[in-house]
């Protein structure tokens, strides 16, 4: 294991096949686009692995490097980043991420 | 120093000129918003790119002076 953020970032979404990064933990969320990535997660009974970026500066400032995106929370499923909390928000009102999730072998409650 | 709702505006209209733009003041304090922006230009590109688009008018903000923007991206009906 190296310590370059940008390896331990990729080995994480590489190895998890949901993976959410956000300020704080699923149940103690620090921002309310957070908390609002965590409650899509938890309705569609999906398992995932959580990264809190404010234990982790090179986190912090390498996942926006990685993903070529400016903020936080970011949804990564099998690898791919699939947006923030806006985006996640209404991939979840028209169904489209319970789709994704299925499409890609992902077990969900529903 | 927060961003004024007019400042964000106009700087995704300067980068996407046809782009509707709507800004709700979501507490009140001029740092938490909403933006609705709509474009033609949106047409067939995937969600993310979509907002990509507007972060890239934002130059840089996104994340840094702008905490709190909650975004969504359309193309016109």
């Amino acid at each position: 294991m190296t310590d370059d953020p940008q390896s331990r970032i990729d080995s994480t979404v590489k190895t998890n096949d949901v993976v959410l990064f956000m300020k704080g933990t699923p149940l103690f969320p620090q921002c309310g686009f957070s908390s609002r990535a965590v409650s899509i997660l938890e309705h569609l009974g999906v398992e995932y692995a959580s990264i809190d970026v404010l234990q982790d500066q090179g986190v912090r400032q390498g996942i926006k490097e990685y993903s070529d995106w400016p903020t936080i929370p970011q949804l990564y499923v099998k690898g791919e980043f699939v947006g923030g909390s806006d985006i996640m928000m209404e991939m979840y009102e028209s169904g489209e991420l319970a789709q994704l999730l299925q499409d890609q072998g992902v077990v969900t409650a529903q | 120093m927060p961003m004024a709702a007019k400042e964000i505006e106009t700087m995704i209209k300067a980068a996407i000129p046809d782009a509707q733009v709507e800004i709700t003041d979501l507490a009140g304090d001029g740092d938490h918003y909403a933006a609705r922006v709509v474009s033609e230009t949106f047409r067939g590109i995937p969600r993310v790119q979509q907002q990509r688009r507007v972060y890239d008018a934002l130059g840089g903000r996104m994340g840094g002076v702008l905490h709190a923007l909650q975004l969504t991206t359309a193309c016109p009906q």
